[in-house]
């Protein structure tokens, strides 16, 4: 009977921990999943099409160069290609798509295109059949989305018309200097602390100091957000007089707050887990309670510490309320003295508002892949720097 | 004059009395074995030489303690700078996550002794000295952790002697290892004798009758008596000492 109860505890805990590995294998598919299609989907919003005189010698045009006609930044098609030199007409369908039927539509659409050397006509694309009946219409071939200009490009705009604009780089780089600083400014001071309570502090200030900062962990992030957003925003503002206080700084000072106990805790346990035989042995060659904590505790912990080290970077580069809240939202270039935004605020702020398969929401996925992918990359490295220190004995 | 002096020593951990009025004298270069059973205070007396049981929170002691006629729980006395002129061997081998050559260089990097030369030099002469060199000469940069437990002994014996203290604690050195080992441990200990004094803590009487010039049998924290090892194991002054050798307890 006890051994059948026993095997009985042991199946469920296997069934159990299987059942862990395949949910988070099946989100992880899932966010791959509904990214994929981004890089076949068209540069031209879904349901129009783009249409050029027959004369036009042009083939392609580039998302950017797409943006920048119907922006009128881009006046002339001399500037798109070669040998075509005639000013740029831009011409909506929408106007003569409310007063006619659909065949006269078509009509007064072909006639317009082919009349008009200079024109770029953003079209509807019933049936993908429409003006290329007509003789001096020419559709321009459908581009896709490509991954270098996803990944590489320096423009966010993903409700951009005709061609929205999906440049990850400002996000990518945001996110990475909001947590690079974050890092930066709670590294020290968490080791720091976790050397005072594991070495310095007499037990009695230990009792009360370790339950405290455990405690700042468990705030939830939106209180550090808020805090962040009323006290550290308008200090920033006043101290570097700035037009606004929401900065990379900003969000940085507050996820390392954030990042804190974390560091503190796991980095402190390491420290404590060094044996007492090794701190003995050093003091007992003459080596002073600082040699002890630099050439012994330190080193000892080392994997603990960049473990901690780690789980806070893990913490920052994540950590989607407080960028939201603090960091001003700007997605274009970082700087540390301006608004940056990250890419998990990117996808909480814009998730709701994408239409679910589209095109803006399959760039969101593969913007929650690419954080991924970061944050794996991370925990990896720090694997392997523990590993080697583990095998080389040092 | 006896390079160790304890004169009326009691030691409370919190509320225990660990040691009640223990007094004896070590002499320059002898080996001097204590031995008793577990929780007699053996250990904390050694412990207390070299001021380990300073880590140690919420302790007391009374009574004067001197080495080389000065007492080291006077004020102004610079424990470091004591701990490196008597060094200690733990009951555990307790090499650090070093290399080898690391390990035994630790004492000397830390009390900024010498150049690179001279550390490289007083290495193999530690080693050497810990009968250990021949085995390890070709792995100096190996972790220490690949070293067999008597050999990690050996190690430790050899990273307390390049510092070159006076006295030498052994707690214990041998209690954690094979017989071969314990037997490399002893000889090491009987040549070390002419430059070193050594105290040592054992629980093997075998051991102390071994190696040691001078014994000390504690009990219940109590020095009941302290005299020549031969003496001591042939003609026991108190009938405790004689129970305790002969095996009746213990």
């Amino acid at each position: 009977m006890k051994k059948i109860i026993e095997k009985a505890i042991e199946k469920i805990f296997a069934f159990s921990g299987m059942v862990t590995t395949v949910t988070i294998l099946l989100i992880i598919a899932f966010l791959f999943k509904e990214g994929a299609g981004l890089f076949n989907s068209p540069v031209v919003e879904k349901g129009y099409v783009l249409c050029v005189n027959a004369n036009n010698p042009v083939e392609h045009i580039s998302s950017a160069d797409i943006k920048k006609i119907f922006n009128s930044v881009i006046e002339d098609w001399s500037e798109v290609t070669s040998g075509f030199d005639e000013k740029i007409e831009l011409f909506y369908d929408e106007k003569i798509l409310n007063n006619y039927g659909k065949d006269e539509w078509r009509a007064k659409i072909g006639e317009k295109i082919a009349s008009t050397p200079g024109i770029i006509a953003l079209v509807h694309d019933y049936e993908k059949s429409l003006p290329k009946n007509f003789e001096g219409v020419k559709i321009l071939e459908e581009n896709t989305i490509l991954p270098k200009d996803f990944f590489l490009g320096f423009e966010w705009l993903p409700t951009s018309k005709p061609a929205p604009q999906f440049g990850v780089m400002p996000l990518i780089l945001g996110t990475l200097l909001v947590s690079f600083v974050a890092i930066l400014l709670a590294t020290p001071l968490g080791i720091g602390v976790a050397i005072y309570l594991s070495e310095l502090a007499q037990s009695r200030v230990r009792d009360i100091l370790k339950p405290t900062i455990e405690l700042l962990a468990g705030i939830p992030s939106v209180v550090y957000g808020f805090f962040g957003l009323v006290v550290l925003v308008p200090i920033i503002q006043k101290t570097f007089n700035l037009n606004v206080g929401e900065t990379a700084l900003t969000g940085s000072i507050i996820l390392a707050i954030m990042a804190l106990p974390t560091i503190i805790t796991v980095a402190e346990d390491a420290m404590r887990s060094t044996p007492r035989a090794m701190r003995e042995a050093s003091l007992a060659l003459g080596a002073t309670h600082w040699q002890t904590i630099y050439k012994v505790v330190i080193p000892y912990a080392a994997s603990g510490i960049s473990a901690a080290v780690v789980l806070g970077i893990g913490r920052a580069i994540g950590e989607t309320m407080v960028a939201l809240m603090v960091t001003g939202n700007a997605a274009r270039l970082p700087k540390l003295f301006e608004p940056v935004r990250t890419i998990p605020a990117t996808i909480a702020a814009e998730l709701g508002e994408a239409p679910g398969g589209g095109v803006h929401y399959q760039a969101l996925f593969v913007l929650g892949c690419a954080l991924f992918l970061i944050t794996m990359a991370i925990s990896i490295t720090a694997e392997l720097i523990s590993k080697r220190q583990h095998n080389k004995g040092l | 004059m006896d390079i160790i002096e304890a004169k009326n020593i009691d030691f409370y951990y919190s509320d225990f009395h660990a040691l009640k009025n223990v007094s004896l004298g070590i002499a320059k270069n002898s080996v001097t074995a204590f031995i008793g059973p577990s929780g007699c205070g053996k250990s904390t007396f050694l412990r207390l030489l070299n001021r380990m049981n300073d880590l140690i929170p919420d302790t007391k002691l009374a009574g004067k303690c001197l080495v080389n006629g000065e007492d080291i729980y006077a004020k102004g006395v610079d424990v470091d700078t004591l701990r490196k002129k008597i060094g200690m061997v733990f009951q555990k081998p307790n090499p650090f996550p070093k290399t080898i050559f690391e390990n035994i260089a630790y004492g000397l990097r830390v009390n900024r002794m010498g150049n690179k030369e001279f550390i490289r030099n007083r290495v193999e002469e530690s080693l050497k000295a810990a009968a250990l060199w021949d085995e390890v000469k070709d792995k100096m940069n190996r972790s220490a952790y690949d070293l067999s437990g008597g050999q990690q002994q050996r190690l430790c014996i050899a990273r307390a002697l390049a510092v070159k203290p006076d006295i030498l604690l052994m707690d214990e050195p041998a209690s954690a290892l094979d017989p071969i080992s314990t037997a490399k441990i002893e000889d090491l200990i009987f040549d070390l004798k002419t430059q070193y004094t050594i105290v040592i803590v054992t629980h093997n009487m075998q051991q102390a009758a071994r190696v040691s010039d001078s014994t000390g049998f504690f009990m219940l924290g109590e020095l009941i008596e302290f005299s020549d090892t031969k003496k001591m194991f042939l003609n026991p002054a108190k009938e405790q000492t004689q129970n305790y050798i002969t095996g009746r307890f213990g």
